[in-house]
């Protein structure tokens, strides 16, 4: 029997040990590559001989072709980032306090049509969203890309605000502060807002990564070196053959790590928040 | 909004049709109901249902099928699509299905590894893929480096078509398991205790347990989680663009690449439109089955 265990136990260790080098390897890979000196890349090995903090000095003070714009383009993924959050959260929560506390009649189409939004595959849209903004006269402006952002992650914040609201803010609160004179607006911001607060931040978190993360509707939409978001400015090394590598995981690191911190910070609300919605299905 | 109600069912009563004034005032309630939902209504006016309309005209013409169909690349995106998407979606769901029980225990070192293993779901992709892509690379990355040392001997991975597109899959994977994985997690968490400690009493547990309670009272969610990844998947473009490139030679392109090649690359935007409709037979029946199945679970 205990031997039984033991053989249980070292079963999960070792599961446990695959799944740690699995998910580490590319990061390891990246943080190996980016303290290379250059010069010594191609040795391939699993360690440099010489690691070396000159990569992210050169980040940091712009020191190369590929890097000229560094700083500008890290503050034009802030911008859009930034923008988009609040914007999904402002949007977001006044369609969802409408379809689920004021309930007209119509407000079941709305909700479809966001939950439309989130089922297609955001990338078949690029090519006529590219000529739309074209239209608008968006092209290689940042707000374009706020647009996107805008389109693609306000529905899933419908979604899910309405169902955090329908199960966790009893809507007999809003009926009596409206009973007491409360205006719409006021019974918004006062009650259905503050009470929205975890999954707010849930939300506003999903909407930042999504941002950062974005690269299609970046490198469409945009085109001057100075305008473009970091992922794109990471795409042009791939231009040519003998690109500065470690450089580039320098800034891919640098660029991966500030997520990362805010994933693990608001890591409670984001397993609430994310999760409503899908586990019910 | 009941006084309102039954005022207004008063007036209704009370004015004769005729005397009613033309158009019925709007409650405030309703009123403001409109104006706090005409942000979302434009966007959805705006950037979803223009372009979808503009990309339907611009997918109008037939000449760009044609064009499509007798481009032997085409096929071959249409079997990659095919086997990217049916591979990386099954192999990545089962994977999650299987390490949700996994994560479902309750020891902490098993809590303290999920942590590491969420991380490629929290970090941007296109840092990640560019690492593959060096790691990957047949002369000069670690992977080959490492199974040269043990013995195996390395591989050209992005320069052979089977071999690109399967790490293109790998990719994909390292990325999006975690979400799932942790989307069935609580699913799994969401069944009652005594369900399972009923099932024990009676002699199901280990294999039996999981066929007999938990895969059906997950199947929903799976079949849910299942479809929306497909979806998915079929859009992703960053890990065969910034991976292969849909390289060598166009063999390793997907509908999302092949679409944004012929209408930037190439410069020809209907036809790049007209790959991305190509697709629409496979697309629509499944938005139509998640916004139903979506659907009545909001209103539930």
């Amino acid at each position: 029997m205990s031997a039984n265990r033991l053989v249980r136990t070292a079963g999960l260790v070792l599961v446990g040990l695959v799944l740690l080098v699995w998910s580490l390897l590319p990061l390891y890979h990246m943080l190996l590559m980016s303290i290379t000196p250059t010069g010594n890349l191609f040795s391939g090995r699993y360690f440099p001989e010489h690691p070396t903090l000159e990569n992210y000095a050169t980040v940091f003070t712009q020191d190369h072709f590929f890097l000229r714009y560094f700083w500008r383009q890290l503050a034009n993924s802030l911008f859009v980032a930034v923008v988009s959050v609040v914007a999904v959260l402002l949007i977001g929560t006044l369609a969802s306090y409408v379809i689920g506390r004021l309930r007209p009649r119509w407000g079941n189409w709305v909700s479809n049509a966001a939950l439309f939004t989130y089922v297609i595959p955001a990338s078949f849209l690029a090519i006529p969203f590219y000529k739309i903004m074209s239209t608008y006269g968006l092209l290689n402006s940042l707000w374009a890309l706020v647009f996107s952002t805008i389109t693609f992650a306000t529905p899933y914040a419908i979604w899910i605000f309405r169902q955090y609201a329908d199960s966790s803010i009893p809507r007999e609160l809003d009926e009596a502060a409206r009973v007491d004179g409360a205006s719409v607006v006021q019974s918004f911001t006062r009650i259905y807002l503050p009470l929205m607060a975890p999954v707010l931040i849930a939300v506003g978190t999903y909407t930042l990564l999504l941002s950062w993360n974005e690269y299609l509707y970046a490198f469409l939409l945009l085109s001057s070196e100075a305008n473009v978001t970091l992922p794109v400015a990471m795409g042009f090394f791939l231009a040519t053959d003998d690109s500065p590598w470690n450089l580039l995981m320098a800034v891919a690191l640098i660029y991966a790590v500030p997520p990362a911190i805010l994933y693990y910070a608001v890591r409670r609300y984001m397993v609430t928040g994310l999760t409503s919605g899908g586990v019910k299905g | 909004m009941a006084d309102d109600q039954i005022e207004r069912i008063d007036s209704a009563r009370a004015i004769p049709y005729a005397a009613q004034p033309a158009r019925p005032r709007l409650s405030n309630e309703m009123r403001w109901a409109l104006i706090l939902t005409v942000p979302y209504l434009l966007v959805f006016a705006l950037f979803v249902i223009y372009p979808i309309g503009y990309g339907l005209y611009l997918g109008s013409n037939p000449d760009s099928y044609t064009r499509l169909f007798d481009d032997p690349i085409y096929m071959r995106t249409l079997r990659n699509t095919l086997f990217f998407v049916v591979i990386g979606v099954n192999l990545k769901m089962i994977l999650a299905l299987v390490l949700s029980g996994y994560f479902f225990s309750q020891r902490w070192w098993i809590a303290a590894i999920f942590l590491v293993f969420i991380l490629p779901w929290a970090i941007p992709s296109i840092p990640t893929i560019l690492s593959f892509r060096w790691m990957l690379n047949s002369e000069w990355g670690m992977l080959n480096s490492l199974l040269d040392d043990i013995g195996i001997g390395g591989q050209p991975w992005l320069l052979r078509p089977e071999l690109g597109l399967g790490s293109a899959i790998v990719v994909h994977i390292w990325k999006w398991l975690p979400f799932w994985t942790l989307i069935l997690l609580a699913g799994r968490m969401a069944i009652p205790r005594d369900i399972y400690e009923a099932a024990a009493l009676d002699g199901a547990s280990g294999i039996r347990g999981f066929f007999g309670i938990t895969f059906p009272l997950l199947a929903g969610l799976y079949l849910t989680c299942t479809m929306l990844s497909t979806i998915w998947t079929l859009g992703d473009f960053n890990s065969i663009y910034l991976l292969t490139g849909g390289g060598p030679f166009d063999t390793t392109q997907v509908f999302a690449t092949l679409s944004i090649r012929y209408a930037f690359k190439i410069g020809d935007i209907e036809t790049g439109v007209a790959v991305a409709l190509t697709a629409l037979p496979l697309i629509i029946p499944i938005v139509v089955f998640l916004v139903q199945r979506l659907g009545k679970e909001e209103t539930a």
